[in-house]
Protein backbone atom coordinates (compact mmCIF):
# COMPACT_ATOMS: atom_id res chain seq x y z
CA UNK A 1 0.00 0.00 0.00
CA UNK A 2 1.20 3.87 -1.01
CA UNK A 3 2.46 6.10 2.15
CA UNK A 4 2.30 9.12 1.01
CA UNK A 5 -0.14 11.42 -0.91
CA UNK A 6 1.25 11.79 -4.21
CA UNK A 7 1.84 7.88 -4.06
CA UNK A 8 -2.12 7.35 -2.88
CA UNK A 9 -3.29 9.57 -6.19
CA UNK A 10 -1.02 7.44 -8.68
CA UNK A 11 -2.19 4.37 -7.11
CA UNK A 12 -5.77 5.03 -7.44
CA UNK A 13 -5.09 6.50 -11.28
CA UNK A 14 -3.75 2.67 -11.85
CA UNK A 15 -6.48 0.98 -10.03
CA UNK A 16 -9.46 3.29 -10.76
CA UNK A 17 -8.15 5.27 -13.71
CA UNK A 18 -11.52 3.82 -15.91
CA UNK A 19 -13.73 4.91 -13.46
CA UNK A 20 -13.20 8.51 -13.73
CA UNK A 21 -13.11 8.13 -17.60
CA UNK A 22 -16.56 7.03 -17.63
CA UNK A 23 -18.18 9.14 -15.28
CA UNK A 24 -15.90 12.15 -16.61
CA UNK A 25 -17.75 10.90 -20.34
CA UNK A 26 -21.40 10.32 -18.18
CA UNK A 27 -20.87 14.26 -16.83
CA UNK A 28 -19.67 15.49 -20.71
CA UNK A 29 -22.68 13.79 -21.99
CA UNK A 30 -25.42 14.56 -19.43
CA UNK A 31 -24.25 18.33 -19.34
CA UNK A 32 -23.79 18.53 -23.13
CA UNK A 33 -27.01 17.17 -24.52
CA UNK A 34 -28.40 18.75 -21.04
CA UNK A 35 -27.26 22.06 -22.10
CA UNK A 36 -28.53 21.60 -25.76
CA UNK A 37 -31.39 20.28 -25.16
CA UNK A 38 -31.88 22.91 -22.48
CA UNK A 39 -31.25 25.83 -24.95
CA UNK A 40 -33.98 24.06 -27.53
CA UNK A 41 -36.45 24.34 -24.60
CA UNK A 42 -35.69 27.76 -23.57
CA UNK A 43 -36.11 29.35 -26.95
CA UNK A 44 -39.53 27.79 -27.52
CA UNK A 45 -40.57 29.11 -23.93
CA UNK A 46 -38.66 32.73 -24.70
CA UNK A 47 -40.91 33.08 -28.27
CA UNK A 48 -43.66 31.82 -26.71
CA UNK A 49 -43.42 33.99 -24.03
CA UNK A 50 -43.56 37.26 -26.58
CA UNK A 51 -46.56 35.98 -28.32
CA UNK A 52 -49.19 38.19 -28.12
CA UNK A 53 -52.71 37.45 -29.72
CA UNK A 54 -53.69 39.33 -32.32
CA UNK A 55 -55.78 43.29 -32.25
CA UNK A 56 -59.27 41.45 -33.34
CA UNK A 57 -58.30 38.25 -31.43
CA UNK A 58 -61.78 37.04 -29.74
CA UNK A 59 -62.08 36.33 -26.11
CA UNK A 60 -61.31 32.78 -26.22
CA UNK A 61 -58.30 33.37 -27.97
CA UNK A 62 -57.27 35.84 -25.68
CA UNK A 63 -58.11 33.63 -22.82
CA UNK A 64 -55.72 30.81 -24.05
CA UNK A 65 -52.89 33.31 -24.93
CA UNK A 66 -52.94 34.26 -20.96
CA UNK A 67 -53.38 30.63 -19.96
CA UNK A 68 -49.96 29.26 -22.14
CA UNK A 69 -48.56 32.31 -20.98
CA UNK A 70 -49.65 31.10 -17.46
CA UNK A 71 -48.16 27.67 -17.78
CA UNK A 72 -45.06 28.95 -19.81
CA UNK A 73 -44.45 31.10 -16.51
CA UNK A 74 -45.33 28.54 -13.82
CA UNK A 75 -42.40 26.39 -15.81
CA UNK A 76 -39.95 28.37 -15.21
CA UNK A 77 -41.04 29.36 -11.38
CA UNK A 78 -41.05 26.06 -10.47
CA UNK A 79 -37.64 24.92 -12.19
CA UNK A 80 -36.08 27.71 -11.22
CA UNK A 81 -36.94 28.11 -7.68
CA UNK A 82 -36.62 24.26 -6.43
CA UNK A 83 -33.33 22.73 -6.12
CA UNK A 84 -32.10 19.95 -9.02
CA UNK A 85 -31.36 17.37 -6.38
CA UNK A 86 -35.10 17.70 -5.11
CA UNK A 87 -35.90 17.76 -9.23
CA UNK A 88 -34.10 14.63 -9.77
CA UNK A 89 -35.54 12.62 -6.73
CA UNK A 90 -39.39 14.29 -7.35
CA UNK A 91 -39.37 13.02 -11.32
CA UNK A 92 -37.13 9.71 -10.94
CA UNK A 93 -39.25 7.98 -7.94
CA UNK A 94 -42.67 9.75 -8.98
CA UNK A 95 -42.17 8.33 -12.31
CA UNK A 96 -41.39 4.91 -10.82
CA UNK A 97 -43.99 4.68 -7.95
CA UNK A 98 -46.93 6.70 -9.91
CA UNK A 99 -46.23 5.53 -13.52
CA UNK A 100 -44.80 2.24 -13.00
CA UNK A 101 -42.31 3.73 -15.09
CA UNK A 102 -38.19 2.84 -14.34
CA UNK A 103 -36.69 5.67 -16.43
CA UNK A 104 -32.94 4.45 -17.22
CA UNK A 105 -30.87 6.84 -14.99
CA UNK A 106 -28.82 8.36 -18.03
CA UNK A 107 -32.05 9.05 -19.83
CA UNK A 108 -33.39 10.63 -16.62
CA UNK A 109 -30.72 12.55 -15.96
CA UNK A 110 -30.23 14.41 -19.14
CA UNK A 111 -34.31 15.13 -18.94
CA UNK A 112 -34.07 16.46 -15.36
CA UNK A 113 -31.11 18.76 -16.49
CA UNK A 114 -32.60 20.08 -19.31
CA UNK A 115 -35.82 20.90 -17.92
CA UNK A 116 -33.86 22.65 -15.62
CA UNK A 117 -31.58 24.34 -17.61
CA UNK A 118 -34.45 25.14 -19.83
CA UNK A 119 -36.15 27.41 -17.06
CA UNK A 120 -33.04 29.55 -16.74
CA UNK A 121 -32.09 29.52 -20.70
CA UNK A 122 -35.75 31.04 -21.29
CA UNK A 123 -35.10 34.11 -19.32
CA UNK A 124 -31.71 34.11 -20.48
CA UNK A 125 -33.17 34.28 -23.89
CA UNK A 126 -35.99 36.63 -23.42
CA UNK A 127 -33.42 39.10 -22.14
CA UNK A 128 -31.16 38.31 -25.60
CA UNK A 129 -34.26 39.41 -27.69
CA UNK A 130 -34.39 42.39 -25.36
CA UNK A 131 -31.67 43.28 -26.04
CA UNK A 132 -31.37 43.55 -30.01
CA UNK A 133 -32.83 47.25 -30.47
CA UNK A 134 -36.45 46.99 -31.65
CA UNK A 135 -35.08 49.93 -34.44
CA UNK A 136 -33.99 46.43 -36.49
CA UNK A 137 -37.13 44.88 -36.47
CA UNK A 138 -39.06 47.51 -37.76
CA UNK A 139 -36.57 48.20 -40.45
CA UNK A 140 -37.29 44.68 -41.45
CA UNK A 141 -40.86 44.79 -41.40
CA UNK A 142 -40.50 47.85 -43.37
CA UNK A 143 -38.65 45.88 -46.29
CA UNK A 144 -41.14 43.25 -45.90
CA UNK A 145 -40.06 40.36 -43.99
CA UNK A 146 -42.26 38.12 -41.80
CA UNK A 147 -42.14 38.30 -37.74
CA UNK A 148 -40.35 34.54 -38.50
CA UNK A 149 -37.72 35.99 -41.02
CA UNK A 150 -37.10 38.93 -38.53
CA UNK A 151 -36.62 36.52 -36.11
CA UNK A 152 -34.74 34.13 -37.45
CA UNK A 153 -32.25 36.27 -39.62
CA UNK A 154 -31.88 39.56 -37.43
CA UNK A 155 -32.48 38.76 -33.74
CA UNK A 156 -32.02 35.92 -32.54
CA UNK A 157 -28.91 35.52 -34.34
CA UNK A 158 -28.13 39.09 -32.37
CA UNK A 159 -29.71 37.84 -28.92
CA UNK A 160 -27.59 34.09 -29.51
CA UNK A 161 -23.95 36.17 -29.55
CA UNK A 162 -25.16 38.46 -26.77
CA UNK A 163 -26.38 35.50 -24.43
CA UNK A 164 -22.90 33.80 -25.18
CA UNK A 165 -21.34 34.51 -22.03
CA UNK A 166 -24.58 33.44 -20.14
CA UNK A 167 -24.86 29.69 -22.48
CA UNK A 168 -21.53 28.76 -21.26
CA UNK A 169 -22.16 29.85 -17.80
CA UNK A 170 -25.07 27.42 -17.86
CA UNK A 171 -22.67 24.91 -19.29
CA UNK A 172 -20.13 25.06 -16.66
CA UNK A 173 -23.33 25.22 -14.31
CA UNK A 174 -24.09 21.69 -15.68
CA UNK A 175 -20.91 20.03 -15.49
CA UNK A 176 -20.73 20.72 -12.23
CA UNK A 177 -24.22 20.44 -10.85
CA UNK A 178 -24.94 17.09 -12.85
CA UNK A 179 -22.89 16.12 -9.69
CA UNK A 180 -25.90 15.88 -7.49
CA UNK A 181 -27.65 13.06 -10.02
CA UNK A 182 -25.61 10.95 -8.01
CA UNK A 183 -28.80 10.66 -6.00
CA UNK A 184 -30.23 8.61 -8.31
CA UNK A 185 -27.45 6.58 -9.08
CA UNK A 186 -26.30 8.61 -12.21
CA UNK A 187 -22.95 6.92 -13.08
CA UNK A 188 -21.12 10.59 -13.43
CA UNK A 189 -17.86 11.72 -12.56
CA UNK A 190 -19.11 12.19 -8.40
CA UNK A 191 -20.79 9.32 -8.43
CA UNK A 192 -17.85 6.97 -9.78
CA UNK A 193 -15.54 9.03 -7.27
CA UNK A 194 -17.54 7.55 -4.15
CA UNK A 195 -17.35 4.20 -5.21
CA UNK A 196 -13.44 4.33 -6.26
CA UNK A 197 -13.37 6.12 -2.73
CA UNK A 198 -15.25 3.77 -0.97
CA UNK A 199 -12.81 0.66 -1.11
CA UNK A 200 -10.04 2.23 0.86
CA UNK A 201 -11.21 5.07 2.66
CA UNK A 202 -8.86 7.35 0.48
CA UNK A 203 -11.50 10.28 -0.24
CA UNK A 204 -8.98 13.05 -0.12
CA UNK A 205 -7.05 11.52 -2.13
CA UNK A 206 -9.93 10.65 -5.05
CA UNK A 207 -11.53 13.62 -4.66
CA UNK A 208 -8.54 15.71 -5.35
CA UNK A 209 -8.26 14.21 -8.44
CA UNK A 210 -11.58 14.22 -9.30
CA UNK A 211 -11.60 18.45 -8.40
CA UNK A 212 -8.73 18.97 -11.03
CA UNK A 213 -11.04 16.68 -13.82
CA UNK A 214 -13.78 18.88 -12.72
CA UNK A 215 -11.47 22.51 -13.48
CA UNK A 216 -9.52 21.14 -16.24
CA UNK A 217 -13.18 20.11 -17.98
CA UNK A 218 -14.77 23.77 -17.37
CA UNK A 219 -11.92 25.44 -18.01
CA UNK A 220 -11.06 23.74 -21.58
CA UNK A 221 -15.23 24.76 -22.37
CA UNK A 222 -14.54 28.47 -20.81
CA UNK A 223 -11.68 28.79 -23.66
CA UNK A 224 -13.49 26.86 -26.01
CA UNK A 225 -16.51 29.17 -25.71
CA UNK A 226 -14.36 31.84 -26.28
CA UNK A 227 -13.35 30.83 -29.18
CA UNK A 228 -16.35 30.05 -30.33
CA UNK A 229 -17.58 33.95 -29.88
CA UNK A 230 -14.91 35.47 -31.25
CA UNK A 231 -15.80 33.31 -34.31
CA UNK A 232 -18.79 34.67 -33.82
CA UNK A 233 -18.09 38.18 -34.02
CA UNK A 234 -15.88 37.69 -37.44
CA UNK A 235 -13.03 39.55 -37.92
CA UNK A 236 -11.95 43.10 -36.14
CA UNK A 237 -11.05 44.59 -39.61
CA UNK A 238 -12.64 44.82 -43.16
CA UNK A 239 -11.68 44.92 -47.12
CA UNK A 240 -11.96 48.43 -48.31
CA UNK A 241 -12.27 47.96 -52.20
CA UNK A 242 -10.70 50.09 -54.84
CA UNK A 243 -8.47 53.49 -53.63
CA UNK A 244 -8.74 56.98 -55.54
CA UNK A 245 -6.00 55.84 -58.39
CA UNK A 246 -6.61 51.97 -58.61
CA UNK A 247 -10.34 50.79 -58.49
CA UNK A 248 -8.97 47.22 -58.39
CA UNK A 249 -6.98 47.91 -55.21
CA UNK A 250 -7.83 45.94 -51.90
CA UNK A 251 -6.83 47.61 -48.76
CA UNK A 252 -7.52 45.74 -45.73
CA UNK A 253 -8.38 48.65 -42.84
CA UNK A 254 -8.24 47.29 -39.35
CA UNK A 255 -9.92 47.83 -36.33
CA UNK A 256 -8.13 50.81 -34.78
CA UNK A 257 -8.35 52.72 -38.62
CA UNK A 258 -11.65 51.82 -38.99
CA UNK A 259 -14.36 54.79 -38.20
CA UNK A 260 -16.06 53.92 -34.27
CA UNK B 1 -55.76 63.42 -62.58
CA UNK B 2 -54.25 60.14 -61.71
CA UNK B 3 -54.69 58.09 -58.76
CA UNK B 4 -51.91 58.79 -56.29
CA UNK B 5 -49.95 56.43 -54.73
CA UNK B 6 -50.42 57.03 -51.23
CA UNK B 7 -53.89 58.96 -49.99
CA UNK B 8 -54.80 59.43 -46.46
CA UNK B 9 -57.91 60.27 -45.60
CA UNK B 10 -58.86 61.51 -42.29
CA UNK B 11 -56.50 59.64 -40.51
CA UNK B 12 -56.25 59.83 -36.25
CA UNK B 13 -53.80 57.82 -34.21
CA UNK B 14 -54.21 58.35 -30.51
CA UNK B 15 -51.73 56.09 -27.80
CA UNK B 16 -53.51 56.17 -24.61
CA UNK B 17 -55.62 59.80 -24.00
CA UNK B 18 -53.05 61.56 -26.37
CA UNK B 19 -54.44 61.87 -29.51
CA UNK B 20 -51.28 62.81 -31.69
CA UNK B 21 -52.95 63.12 -35.16
CA UNK B 22 -55.98 64.08 -35.55
CA UNK B 23 -58.10 63.88 -39.17
CA UNK B 24 -54.99 64.18 -41.47
CA UNK B 25 -55.85 64.54 -45.54
CA UNK B 26 -52.76 64.06 -47.31
CA UNK B 27 -52.01 62.87 -50.86
CA UNK B 28 -48.69 62.38 -53.01
CA UNK B 29 -48.61 61.86 -56.71
CA UNK B 30 -45.88 59.83 -58.77
CA UNK B 31 -43.15 62.31 -58.51
CA UNK B 32 -43.46 63.75 -55.71
CA UNK B 33 -41.04 65.20 -53.25
CA UNK B 34 -42.76 65.69 -50.36
CA UNK B 35 -41.06 67.49 -47.24
CA UNK B 36 -42.82 67.51 -43.67
CA UNK B 37 -41.79 70.09 -41.53
CA UNK B 38 -42.83 70.86 -37.72
CA UNK B 39 -42.18 71.15 -33.63
CA UNK B 40 -41.19 67.77 -32.35
CA UNK B 41 -44.67 66.56 -31.43
CA UNK B 42 -46.53 67.84 -33.91
CA UNK B 43 -47.18 64.32 -35.49
CA UNK B 44 -44.80 63.70 -38.18
CA UNK B 45 -43.20 61.18 -37.54
CA UNK B 46 -46.06 58.95 -36.44
CA UNK B 47 -47.85 59.69 -39.87
CA UNK B 48 -44.85 58.45 -41.69
CA UNK B 49 -45.05 55.38 -39.29
CA UNK B 50 -48.68 54.87 -39.65
CA UNK B 51 -48.01 55.10 -43.70
CA UNK B 52 -45.47 52.36 -43.16
CA UNK B 53 -48.15 50.63 -40.92
CA UNK B 54 -45.12 50.41 -38.25
CA UNK B 55 -48.20 52.04 -35.98
CA UNK B 56 -51.57 50.60 -36.88
CA UNK B 57 -53.99 54.03 -37.07
CA UNK B 58 -56.56 54.56 -34.89
CA UNK B 59 -59.11 55.21 -37.71
CA UNK B 60 -58.80 56.56 -40.86
CA UNK B 61 -58.28 55.21 -44.35
CA UNK B 62 -54.93 54.89 -46.25
CA UNK B 63 -54.70 53.69 -49.75
CA UNK B 64 -52.04 52.54 -51.89
CA UNK B 65 -52.77 53.24 -56.06
CA UNK B 66 -56.39 53.71 -54.48
CA UNK B 67 -56.08 50.21 -52.35
CA UNK B 68 -56.65 49.80 -48.82
CA UNK B 69 -53.56 48.59 -47.11
CA UNK B 70 -55.26 48.22 -43.55
CA UNK B 71 -58.48 45.40 -44.78
CA UNK B 72 -55.87 43.10 -46.51
CA UNK B 73 -56.60 44.27 -50.06
CA UNK B 74 -52.83 44.49 -50.48
CA UNK B 75 -50.40 41.61 -49.49
CA UNK B 76 -48.51 43.58 -46.98
CA UNK B 77 -44.93 41.79 -48.34
CA UNK B 78 -45.41 43.16 -51.50
CA UNK B 79 -46.43 46.65 -50.20
CA UNK B 80 -43.53 46.90 -47.68
CA UNK B 81 -41.07 46.01 -50.83
CA UNK B 82 -42.98 49.18 -53.02
CA UNK B 83 -42.96 51.88 -49.81
CA UNK B 84 -39.83 51.35 -48.08
CA UNK B 85 -38.22 53.57 -45.44
CA UNK B 86 -35.16 55.24 -44.44
CA UNK B 87 -35.00 55.71 -40.08
CA UNK B 88 -33.22 58.25 -38.27
CA UNK B 89 -31.17 55.82 -36.48
CA UNK B 90 -30.40 53.51 -39.32
CA UNK B 91 -31.67 50.34 -38.03
CA UNK B 92 -29.04 48.58 -39.56
CA UNK B 93 -29.02 44.56 -39.34
CA UNK B 94 -25.50 44.46 -37.13
CA UNK B 95 -24.97 40.67 -37.90
CA UNK B 96 -24.73 41.66 -41.23
CA UNK B 97 -22.01 43.40 -43.54
CA UNK B 98 -23.31 46.55 -45.83
CA UNK B 99 -23.65 44.29 -48.80
CA UNK B 100 -25.88 41.79 -46.77
CA UNK B 101 -28.08 44.25 -45.39
CA UNK B 102 -28.75 45.37 -48.61
CA UNK B 103 -29.09 41.82 -49.99
CA UNK B 104 -31.47 40.07 -47.44
CA UNK B 105 -35.14 41.75 -48.23
CA UNK B 106 -34.20 40.88 -51.89
CA UNK B 107 -33.85 37.19 -51.48
CA UNK B 108 -36.41 36.17 -48.47
CA UNK B 109 -39.19 39.01 -49.73
CA UNK B 110 -38.61 39.44 -53.57
CA UNK B 111 -37.18 35.91 -54.14
CA UNK B 112 -34.54 37.19 -55.72
CA UNK B 113 -31.31 34.80 -56.82
CA UNK B 114 -28.34 35.69 -54.39
CA UNK B 115 -25.89 36.38 -58.01
CA UNK B 116 -29.21 38.92 -58.99
CA UNK B 117 -29.34 40.61 -55.58
CA UNK B 118 -25.48 40.91 -55.12
CA UNK B 119 -25.33 42.90 -58.71
CA UNK B 120 -28.56 45.21 -57.52
CA UNK B 121 -27.15 45.45 -53.89
CA UNK B 122 -23.86 46.72 -55.24
CA UNK B 123 -25.63 49.23 -57.88
CA UNK B 124 -27.31 51.18 -54.95
CA UNK B 125 -24.51 51.00 -52.77
CA UNK B 126 -22.29 52.45 -55.86
CA UNK B 127 -24.53 54.72 -55.97
CA UNK B 128 -25.10 56.20 -52.51
CA UNK B 129 -21.08 56.17 -52.58
CA UNK B 130 -20.77 53.26 -50.41
CA UNK B 131 -19.07 50.83 -52.74
CA UNK B 132 -15.61 50.38 -51.16
CA UNK B 133 -17.60 49.35 -47.73
CA UNK B 134 -19.51 46.77 -49.24
CA UNK B 135 -18.03 44.26 -46.99
CA UNK B 136 -17.70 46.61 -43.48
CA UNK B 137 -19.72 45.55 -40.61
CA UNK B 138 -22.21 48.36 -39.46
CA UNK B 139 -20.01 49.15 -36.21
CA UNK B 140 -17.33 49.85 -38.39
CA UNK B 141 -18.95 52.46 -40.08
CA UNK B 142 -19.40 56.69 -39.12
CA UNK B 143 -23.28 57.46 -38.38
CA UNK B 144 -23.74 59.50 -42.11
CA UNK B 145 -22.24 55.95 -44.02
CA UNK B 146 -24.41 53.82 -42.33
CA UNK B 147 -27.48 56.15 -42.94
CA UNK B 148 -26.01 56.06 -46.75
CA UNK B 149 -26.21 52.18 -46.37
CA UNK B 150 -30.11 52.42 -44.94
CA UNK B 151 -30.77 54.16 -48.10
CA UNK B 152 -28.86 51.75 -50.31
CA UNK B 153 -31.18 49.06 -48.42
CA UNK B 154 -34.60 50.84 -49.28
CA UNK B 155 -33.35 51.26 -52.50
CA UNK B 156 -32.43 47.65 -53.16
CA UNK B 157 -36.16 46.47 -52.79
CA UNK B 158 -36.58 49.49 -56.33
CA UNK B 159 -39.18 50.71 -54.69
CA UNK B 160 -41.76 53.43 -55.92
CA UNK B 161 -41.66 55.55 -53.09
CA UNK B 162 -39.42 56.25 -50.21
CA UNK B 163 -40.45 57.58 -46.70
CA UNK B 164 -37.69 59.09 -44.48
CA UNK B 165 -38.07 59.63 -41.27
CA UNK B 166 -35.61 62.61 -39.84
CA UNK B 167 -32.99 60.91 -41.81
CA UNK B 168 -30.26 63.50 -40.58
CA UNK B 169 -31.52 64.31 -37.38
CA UNK B 170 -28.87 61.49 -35.12
CA UNK B 171 -25.53 62.66 -37.05
CA UNK B 172 -23.32 64.83 -36.63
CA UNK B 173 -23.18 68.22 -38.26
CA UNK B 174 -20.25 67.46 -40.58
CA UNK B 175 -21.81 64.25 -41.70
CA UNK B 176 -25.63 65.73 -42.84
CA UNK B 177 -24.20 66.83 -46.12
CA UNK B 178 -23.28 63.53 -46.98
CA UNK B 179 -26.73 62.00 -46.94
CA UNK B 180 -28.39 65.12 -48.40
CA UNK B 181 -26.28 64.85 -51.30
CA UNK B 182 -27.25 61.30 -52.14
CA UNK B 183 -31.21 62.58 -51.13
CA UNK B 184 -30.62 65.51 -54.01
CA UNK B 185 -29.56 63.00 -56.15
CA UNK B 186 -33.16 60.81 -55.63
CA UNK B 187 -35.35 63.57 -56.23
CA UNK B 188 -33.32 65.11 -59.19
CA UNK B 189 -33.82 60.78 -60.50
CA UNK B 190 -37.53 61.19 -60.56
CA UNK B 191 -38.31 58.79 -57.38
CA UNK B 192 -41.01 59.54 -55.31
CA UNK B 193 -40.13 60.93 -51.88
CA UNK B 194 -41.87 61.88 -48.60
CA UNK B 195 -39.40 63.63 -46.01
CA UNK B 196 -39.76 64.69 -42.34
CA UNK B 197 -36.97 66.98 -42.01
CA UNK B 198 -35.72 69.76 -39.96
CA UNK B 199 -33.77 70.36 -42.96
CA UNK B 200 -35.55 73.72 -44.07
CA UNK B 201 -32.93 74.12 -46.78
CA UNK B 202 -32.65 70.95 -48.35
CA UNK B 203 -37.08 71.78 -48.06
CA UNK B 204 -36.83 74.92 -49.90
CA UNK B 205 -34.53 73.58 -53.03
CA UNK B 206 -35.09 69.93 -53.07
CA UNK B 207 -39.25 69.35 -52.20
CA UNK B 208 -42.19 69.58 -55.03
CA UNK B 209 -44.28 70.36 -51.74
CA UNK B 210 -44.23 71.24 -48.52
CA UNK B 211 -46.39 70.49 -45.23
CA UNK B 212 -46.21 72.02 -42.40
CA UNK B 213 -47.73 70.07 -39.63
CA UNK B 214 -48.81 71.51 -35.96
CA UNK B 215 -50.40 69.93 -32.92
CA UNK B 216 -51.63 66.92 -35.18
CA UNK B 217 -53.18 68.30 -37.95
CA UNK B 218 -51.74 69.69 -41.41
CA UNK B 219 -51.57 73.64 -41.33
CA UNK B 220 -51.00 74.38 -44.41
CA UNK B 221 -49.31 72.80 -47.76
CA UNK B 222 -48.20 74.30 -50.78
CA UNK B 223 -45.22 74.38 -53.05
CA UNK B 224 -42.02 75.13 -51.08
CA UNK B 225 -41.46 79.03 -52.61
CA UNK B 226 -45.29 79.88 -51.07
CA UNK B 227 -44.52 78.04 -47.50
CA UNK B 228 -41.12 79.68 -46.98
CA UNK B 229 -41.95 83.34 -48.39
CA UNK B 230 -45.36 84.05 -47.96
CA UNK B 231 -47.13 81.45 -45.57
CA UNK B 232 -50.61 82.35 -44.97
CA UNK B 233 -51.32 80.65 -41.37
CA UNK B 234 -49.91 82.53 -38.40
CA UNK B 235 -48.70 79.40 -36.94
CA UNK B 236 -46.55 78.33 -39.92
CA UNK B 237 -45.39 81.71 -39.89
CA UNK B 238 -43.98 81.63 -35.77
CA UNK B 239 -42.42 78.61 -36.52
CA UNK B 240 -40.19 79.29 -39.33
CA UNK B 241 -39.65 82.56 -37.94
CA UNK B 242 -38.60 80.41 -34.66
CA UNK B 243 -36.65 77.95 -36.85
CA UNK B 244 -34.88 80.14 -39.44
CA UNK B 245 -33.75 82.89 -36.79
CA UNK B 246 -31.86 79.42 -34.98
CA UNK B 247 -30.10 78.47 -37.68
CA UNK B 248 -28.75 81.75 -38.38
CA UNK B 249 -27.43 81.88 -35.03
CA UNK B 250 -25.77 78.41 -35.38
CA UNK B 251 -24.50 79.76 -38.92
CA UNK B 252 -23.12 83.19 -37.15
CA UNK B 253 -19.19 82.17 -36.52
CA UNK B 254 -18.65 82.51 -32.42
CA UNK B 255 -17.52 85.53 -31.08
Amino acid sequence: MPTSFFGWVAYILQHYGSLFVSGTIITLIVALTGTVFGFGIGLLVAIGRTTEPRDGAGLLKRGLNRFFHGLLGAYIEVFRGTPMIVQAMVIYYGAMQYLGLKLPNLAAAILIVSVNTGAYMAEIIRGGIISVDVGQTEAAHSIGMTHWQTMTSVVLPQAIRNIMPSIGNEFIVNIKDSSVLNVISVSELFFQSKSAAGTYFRYFEVFFITAIIYLILTYSITRLLRFIERRMDGPDNYTFLGSQTDSKSVIRVHKEAAAK
Amino acid sequence: MTEPIIRVEHLKKSFGDHEVLCDVNFEAQKGDVVCIIGASGSGKSTLLRCINLLEKPTSGLITYHGRDIQDGSVPLAEYHAKVGMVFQSFNLFHNMTALENCMIGQTKVLKRGRAQAEENAMLYLDKVGMGPFVKAKPRQLSGGQKQRVAIARALAMDPEMLLFDEPTSALDPEMVGEVLEVMRDLAKSGLTMLVVTHEMAFARDVASKVVFMDAGVIVEEDRPEAIFSQPRQPRTREFLARILSKGEEKSRPAS
